[in-house]
């Protein structure tokens, strides 16, 4: 899994590759609470258009960072998430709990 | 691993590996192009393959306590049971792990009104899978998942189960 950061005007863009499991999921949560506390990004924008997989600990460092988000008064959206992703959110009753887009477009212009 | 004479018949797919997280997407690259194969739909086989990366996940953390060099075994068998007259074509996959007695009334599983990390793994198994039982045999955990391919989950009266 990789995960890369671009800046596009105030909001920072996370992009992931790969899959997130208990392997690597820690990175994920590093990561978010990184750009959302100690740098106190007002909008951080997760890319999962190229995550093929997520399990339940990459649910949670994801609802780690719409804890920390809602903390800090920044939002935290996702985008490109594959049905793989939308379903484990759904099962978990946590999809209606993020802000999800379809593209980066939609995120950045919500 | 000693296991029971049900164990030893012929299994489609049969994996041994270590507790060791970054195994995990070697499980679930076995899993997935079986299953296709079966004929299970890309819905279906997305949740077995969660429903059993979950489980194998939870063998590591809770029965081994995240060592990473315990063993775990896993095999595959289709199944297919009559169900109004139609045969349904189902997958049954068995994990045995040598870890301690798992005592299933105290596995973490929160409210899904709580909105905090963790917790979640038994209710994706259960909302992935059509059947899952534990068991305690000898010194072994065994579990056992199931899913059928063709009716809604819950829609239908199984009225028997055999391996094919």
């Amino acid at each position: 899994m990789k995960i890369s950061s671009r800046k596009v005007d105030k909001a920072t863009i996370l992009d992931v590759s790969g899959n997130i499991d208990m392997s690597n999921s820690p990175e994920v949560r590093k990561a978010l609470l990184r750009e959302i506390r100690e740098k106190g990004v007002t909008r951080v924008v997760l890319n999962l258009s190229g995550v093929g997989y997520i399990d339940s600990s990459g649910v949670a460092s994801l609802v780690e960072g719409l804890k920390a988000s809602r903390e800090s008064g920044s939002r935290f959206v996702l985008f490109g998430l594959n049905d793989s992703a939308r379903e484990v959110l759904k099962i978990s009753h946590l999809l209606k709990l993020f802000e999800v887009y379809d593209d980066e477009a939609q995120a950045m212009a919500s | 691993m000693k296991k029971s004479a049900k164990t030893r018949r012929a299994f489609l797919l049969k994996l041994e590996l270590r507790s060791h997280p970054t195994l995990l997407c070697v499980i679930r690259g076995a899993l997935e192009p079986l299953i296709e194969t079966l004929g299970f739909s890309g819905e279906h086989c997305r949740a077995i393959v969660r429903g059993v990366d979950e489980a194998v996940s939870n063998i590591m953390k809770h029965s081994y306590h995240g060592r990473l060099d315990q063993p775990i075994e896993l095999y595959c068998n289709r199944l297919q049971r009559r169900t109004n007259g139609e045969t349904e074509l189902g997958i049954e996959i068995l994990l045995f792990d040598c870890g301690a007695a798992v005592d299933t009334t105290k596995l973490p599983a929160r409210p899904l009104d709580e909105i905090r990390p963790g917790g979640l793994g038994l209710h994706i198994i259960r909302g992935s899978m059509d059947t899952v039982q534990y068991k305690r045999a000898g010194r072994l955990n065994r579990l056992r998942l199931v899913k059928y391919a063709g009716f809604p989950k819950g829609g239908c009266n199984s009225v028997e189960e055999k391996p094919s």
